[in-house]
């Protein structure tokens, strides 16, 4: 088993801070599978360092308004609206 | 047979314009792919109910050829998967061999094809997903160059790696339908010029003569002996053909499969995030605050595969980790870039077998994710290096269909198209 992977208690940790609640068989299961692939990903230990190409560029287009969803399409796959508004549950 | 062998997660049809070089033409979209008005639930409970409000251009460009849409196909849950098991719809069956899957995660596009539901079909190939079920199903499948086609409207999984393809009986189908869907778009900043007036059709005229094919050692070692058979036999076609093949070493793609599954994990950790249950998804209810809420819907709504790959990633990602995977990895995609680079300068195409071993039997990969990501050994490198690859069938191993592999330069999808033509020849 890898030195660096995580017991129950980090993978419970991991979890809260990718907002995915986990159930108990979930940590177990999911604490055996990432010593296993976190093992195996150690292996890249072995790569090289590699001068990176530097040939990438942003590509940017105007800052002009132009035609989008109406508030209406915009809305229409939300769970809960209000007032053509997104509604959320409390964010405190 | 389509409700048995589940390829369909949503039947529909989507009339295109009455003129086109794709008219009389049916066509399946796999369902990570938006078509407007019609639900696309990329295989997850989270988006049961979505109903994209636009099309994503590659379907736009199907309408405006003439394509009819048959359907929306069942998937691996947002690519997530070799087999088509890991779907909130259940798994797709492989019509030629029934107790095995079809491959992933575009299953249910190459099944489609495979079991004439429709003539043609539109995957996604984040690290080898229209390949690896053309291999199992039997037909014809094209990773494209990064950038060749528009990514607008497909629901992002890894999006430095991934790109819809074509999937078809033939390769001369399957460079059709490329034809139609490649090109810039003003919606996708990382769309290229490249393939605006493509012709790759025409270039499946099966002409090897002089075609240099690099056969890389690393991709051959592992792979099952009866492949290996078929996958000779194939070279010593195309040598027959005036094709010449040469010995090839390509050393980083030994770290390819960790480079990749650290790269599309993290990009997976960040993307997943949009699904929050309150401007889409399912939502959690609105007891508690906004982190439970959301972190409860994310629970309910997502397989364990995503989940995997969520928390692998934001892993990976974290504090005191990131130099030590996601660094690495990237260092690790430079190195294979370079090494390809290198190997195009000696040959026109590098081959190998599309997949390790013939399909898997159902249920085979499930309880072990390491073993099935390991089976993504041969297609990997391609996403990684940004290069076209595609998939021809090479024959059967014990009545199971098997794929030949050849991955070309960057915009060289002539090359592959006519190297894979050869193949049917």
């Amino acid at each position: 088993m890898s030195e660096s992977s995580p017991g129950p208690e980090e993978v419970r940790n991991i979890a809260r801070l990718a907002r995915v609640d986990l159930d108990d068989e979930e940590v177990e299961r999911f604490t055996e599978q990432f010593a296993d692939i976190l093992d195996y990903f150690e292996t890249l230990d072995e790569v090289p360092e590699v001068e990176r190409d530097a040939d990438l560029v942003n590509v940017m287009r105007e800052d002009e308004a132009r035609e989008c969803l109406s508030q209406e399409d915009a809305l229409a796959n939300a769970p809960e609206t209000e007032d053509g508004y997104f509604k959320g549950p409390n964010v405190s | 047979m389509s409700s048995d062998a589940n390829i369909f997660i949503t039947e529909t049809t989507i009339e295109g314009e009455e003129d086109g070089p794709l008219a009389g033409k049916s066509v399946a979209v796999k369902d990570n792919i938006s078509t407007e008005g019609v639900r696309t639930t990329c295989a997850s409970e989270m988006l049961d109910d979505y109903v994209p409000p636009y099309d994503a251009t590659v379907v736009q460009k199907l309408k405006d050829a003439g394509a009819t849409i048959v359907g929306k196909t069942n998937m691996d849950e947002f690519g997530m998967g070799s087999t088509t098991e890991t779907s909130a719809y259940g798994a797709t069956v492989n019509p030629v061999a029934t107790d095995r899957v079809p491959g992933g995660s575009s299953g249910g596009s190459a099944a489609a094809v495979a079991a004439g539901k429709a003539d043609l079909a539109l995957g996604s190939d984040t690290g080898g997903s229209i390949r690896n079920p053309a291999a199992f199903c039997g037909v014809v499948g094209i990773k494209p160059t990064y950038g060749l086609v528009s990514r607008y409207g497909l629901v992002a999984y890894a999006n430095s790696l991934e790109q819809i393809g074509p999937l078809a009986p033939t390769v001369e189908e399957a460079a059709g339908l490329l034809d139609v869907i490649s090109g810039p778009d003003e919606h996708d900043g990382t769309s290229r010029e490249e393939g605006a007036d493509s012709d790759y059709a025409s270039a499946a005229d099966g002409d090897v003569e002089g075609l240099t094919i690099g056969v890389p050692t690393e991709l051959i070692e592992g792979a099952d002996e009866g492949v290996v058979e078929r996958f000779e036999e194939t070279l010593d076609d195309l040598r027959e053909q005036g094709a010449t093949v040469e010995e090839v070493t390509l050393p980083s793609v030994e770290h390819a499969v960790e480079a990749y599954y650290v790269i599309a994990m993290s990009e997976a950790s960040s993307n997943l995030a949009r699904f929050d249950g309150v401007r889409y998804g399912k939502s959690g209810g609105f007891d508690g605050n906004w982190n439970e809420t959301f972190s409860e819907a994310r629970e309910e709504a997502f397989g364990e595969e995503v989940k995997r790959r969520i928390l692998l990633g934001t892993y990976a990602l974290s504090a005191g980790y990131h130099d030590k995977y996601y660094k690495q990895a990237q260092d690790a995609r430079a190195w294979i870039k370079q090494d390809f680079d290198e190997t195009f300068e000696q040959v026109d195409v590098v081959a190998s077998p599309t997949m390790p071993t013939p399909p898997f039997e159902v249920g085979e990969s499930l309880d072990d994710p390491l073993k099935m990501y390991l089976a993504d050994a041969n297609t990997v490198p391609a996403n990684l290096a940004d290069l076209p690859a595609i998939s021809v069938p090479a024959g059967e191993v014990d009545g199971l269909p098997v794929g030949i592999q050849f991955m070309g330069p960057a915009f060289g999808e002539e090359t592959i198209v006519r190297a894979g033509s050869a193949v049917e020849n």
